[in-house]
């Protein structure tokens, strides 16, 4: 028989050192001196926010008139984890190899992946670390794979330009990454790119996928993409769900996907070959 | 210090190279201009008002150029145009550009005066606007004499800390920079709104809003200016104001930046043309003249080579790195730029989990310290590997922190915990600061106790770097530099001559084009 407690996942909270301690640390500033005041109001903010057996760790002087807390307190809070329900993007992981597999005998040709920064955004990293060869965390990107034809359009793409190359290159997914989220720039530029594509009767021909550090699934689906992937996503990720939720879509419409196969296989391959 | 022993016939060679790759370029900036040169001239003149159109503000410089370009008359330079409006109008500069920006006067339709009067009275004012630069420049050494500047260019006395302000509202950049001077901080640079680099303009008067950083314009350089002159003053110790001097307006903020006073510039012979597509020609004829305005300002460039490392692996692609910084070296001495003055740069943002990482992280800054020794490197702190874990992110700031300070690095940009999650927060920038203090205290003498092992990992590692550079930069001079940017010499970009925003914006000079500032700013 255990001496230690089990968690209870009715009643889950926070673990410091020992179960159900609802152990949390806090860090903020306060735009005041660090004075005592200070201190006690950080305190009492911390109670406000459900909060008791409340350490304040240190009070720093950040600058003149700004005090900064490093906090450690308990929880009084619980929540019931067995109710808790979270959309994911619906994709079993597979590999790189897996995946080319996967298109090579129920696709039978390249599918075509448009990658692009849009707006303003200057910020590549993501896109190049999902598209670029190289990949990211020792996961080859979508350039590697002999069976995506996939292209990293930059930084700084249009919404417009996007759809147009997309139409232009018979694509078939569309990957934006957005990083730069001052006043929610990068939910309106996806929600204008969604808006775009519904009045270009793209929308429903496509497979939209937005990336990023402040990109959820369900932010995504919100905006109307069809899948969102946040910080850690690796280009396999990202190839799993694209070539399922390809496969999906075939299987639901069987007849006109069959045409576009047809017609797109006809294009010649810029690319061909493994890369 | 400890030093590499490098190959100083392979480092010369790689100048030579670079100086060869420099020299067809030199021709093409000697007979081109471009329309943000010609608004940068009306700039020095102090022409800095705006017009109001469709609730915007525009400068009064755009319209001016613009005017002249669309009747293919710009050729000749603005002043060419705008000094005989003076006389013939006997308006002054801020007069004249006002009355023609609101179309009052048509300068293609005023009555000609005789070309010696129209190039006497451009000497004049161009040698009245020289001398402000240079009574701004004094100005601003006898504040860095006042609070007690202790600033070395080669890095002999540790890094220079240097962070960042980027709330978007330039009221609240100054409480976040001040705060910042208070915890001590050496350098504040505002980054800019994203993709001011894309607007053929500066926008105007003071600014609130921005995404990601706040707009480079006069009145927000003055803003920042008075006010890190206040708090230097206050905690007797110089605070160096930064801004950007790239894009499409390059070479005006050059001469916002030299009439403000500021004492960095990011400034790079070839980022615009890589990372923001900007047309190959039209950076290489602007960043010229902007050089020639930071040279006689003596403002220090930062170069921005950090970026091949973000885009491009930062293990294999030192080469590329070290290539670029000898050719904006070689550019900048072109410019009549001085070694301190080139804040070439570089950044740690090889893969924290490789292996022995920090050993190749120590020789790619102790050969770039070395290379260029009278230089005021910039070191750029990881970003690439960042991710959510502040408390990771944090240490992986404080082994840059170390890798700095032991390979006397001049400026350290500070890396911060919350990289890749906000633009800073007080807290994050204060707990940076203390974070870089904390190391360049602790090991502030450290590189004057050790030696490099002779032919060990982290020597032979830059040797490679310095041979692949050698072999890169003898494509690049074979090839051209066009073809070679072409041929993705460097961060796997591809740009073409032609390809690119601005092209339209460069102009073949006139037999008569009148610019007296190429002859006055030395």
């Amino acid at each position: 028989m255990s001496k230690i407690a089990e968690v209870n996942l009715k009643k889950l909270r926070p673990y410091g050192d020992i179960m159900d301690d609802g152990t949390i640390q806090l860090a903020f500033t306060l735009p005041v001196e660090a004075t005592p005041e200070a201190r006690e109001a950080a305190v009492l903010l911390t109670q406000k926010m459900g909060f008791d057996q409340i350490k304040v760790a240190t009070m720093e002087k950040a600058a003149n008139g700004f005090a900064f807390f490093v906090i450690y307190a308990r929880l009084k809070h619980t929540v019931d984890f067995t109710q808790i329900k979270v959309l994911k993007v619906d994709a079993q992981k597979r590999s790189r190899e897996e995946i080319d597999e996967l298109i090579r005998t129920r696709i039978g040709r390249k599918l075509v992946v448009l990658g692009a920064c849009t707006g303003y955004d200057a910020h590549t990293v993501g896109i190049d670390a999902i598209i670029n060869m190289k990949g990211f965390a020792g996961d080859y990107g979508l350039e590697r794979y002999q069976w995506l034809d996939a292209r990293n359009l930059g930084a700084q793409v249009q919404n417009e330009d996007l759809l147009k190359l997309a139409i232009q290159e018979k694509a078939d997914a569309i990957l934006v990454s957005k990083v730069v989220s001052q006043h929610n720039i990068h939910i309106r530029d996806l929600k204008e790119l969604i808006q775009r594509a519904e009045k270009m009767g793209l929308k429903d021909q496509l497979i939209f996928v937005a990336g990023g550090p402040r990109v959820t699934h369900p932010m995504a689906l919100e905006c109307g993409f069809d899948a969102g992937f946040s910080v850690g996503t690796k280009p396999s990720d990202v190839a799993s769900y694209i070539v399922e939720e390809y496969l999906r879509r075939q299987s639901s419409q069987k007849p006109q996907e069959n045409a576009k196969v047809t017609a797109v296989s006809g294009k010649g391959k810029k690319r061909g070959g493994a890369k | 210090m400890a030093h590499l022993t490098l190959d100083p016939a392979l480092i010369e060679q790689c100048r030579k190279f670079a100086s060869s790759i420099a020299k067809p370029i030199d021709a093409l900036i000697q007979t081109h201009t471009t329309v943000a040169i010609e608004r940068a001239v009306l700039r020095l003149l102090g022409v800095e008002g705006a017009v109001e159109q469709g609730g915007q503000w525009f400068p009064e410089v755009n319209i001016i150029v613009e005017d002249l370009r669309r009747e293919n008359a710009l050729g000749q330079g603005v002043l060419h145009w705008f000094i005989n409006g003076m006389i013939q109008t006997r308006m002054t500069p801020t007069e004249l550009a006002k009355a023609t920006a609101t179309r009052k006067i048509n300068l293609l339709k005023l009555p000609r005066a005789p070309e010696t009067e129209v190039q006497k009275i451009a000497l004049a004012q161009c040698k009245a606007a020289r001398d402000h630069l240079v009574a701004e420049r004094e100005k601003r050494d006898q504040i860095r004499k006042e609070t007690g500047d202790q600033f070395v260019p080669d890095g002999s006395q540790g890094p220079l800390i240097y962070v960042i302000v980027a709330t978007g509202n330039i009221f609240e950049d100054v409480i976040q920079a001040q705060a910042a001077a208070q915890a001590g901080a050496h350098a504040i640079a505002v980054i800019r709104s994203t993709a001011q680099s894309l607007l053929d303009f500066v926008p105007h008067g003071a600014t609130t809003e921005g995404f990601g950083g706040t707009y480079a314009t006069q009145e927000n350089f003055r803003i920042m200016r008075k006010a890190l002159d206040e708090e230097g003053r206050r905690l007797g110790r110089y605070i160096r104001l930064t801004n950007y001097c790239s894009g499409l307006c390059m070479p005006e903020i050059a001469a916002l930046g030299a009439m403000e006073r500021l004492d960095f510039l990011l400034n790079d012979a070839m980022y615009g043309i890589l990372f923001r597509d900007i047309n190959m020609k039209r950076t290489l004829i602007d960043q010229h003249f902007s050089r020639r305005i930071i040279a006689l300002s003596r403002i220090i460039i930062h170069t921005g080579e950090d970026n091949y490392l973000t885009t491009a692996d930062a293990f294999e692609n030192g080469h590329q790195v070290l290539a670029s910084q000898f050719i904006n070296e070689r550019f900048a001495l072109n410019a009549q730029m001085t070694e301190d003055l080139m804040g070439l740069g570089h950044a740690q943002e090889m893969d924290p989990e490789h292996p022995n990482v920090f050993l190749y992280e120590i020789a790619r800054a102790q050969m770039t310290r070395d290379i260029f020794p009278q230089s005021p490197i910039k070191f750029m702190p990881p970003t690439r590997h960042k991710c959510g874990d502040i408390f990771y992110s944090h240490l992986m700031d404080a082994m840059f922190n170390f890798v700095g300070v032991l390979t006397n690095q001049s400026i350290q940009l500070l890396g911060m915990a919350t990289e890749a999650m906000h633009t800073p927060l007080l807290q994050d920038r204060w707990m940076s600061i203390k974070n870089a203090r904390y190391i360049f205290n602790g090991a502030h003498d450290l590189g004057k106790e050790i030696e490099f092992k002779k032919g060990g990992v982290i020597e032979s590692f830059a040797a490679k770097v310095l041979e692949d550079t050698f072999e890169h930069l003898k494509m690049i001079e074979k090839k051209g530099l066009f073809k070679a940017i072409e041929g993705r010499a460097f961060a796997e970009v591809s740009r073409t001559e032609t390809g690119g925003k601005g092209y339209d914006g460069v102009l073949l000079r006139a037999p008569n084009y009148l610019n007296p500032f190429f002859d006055l700013l030395k």
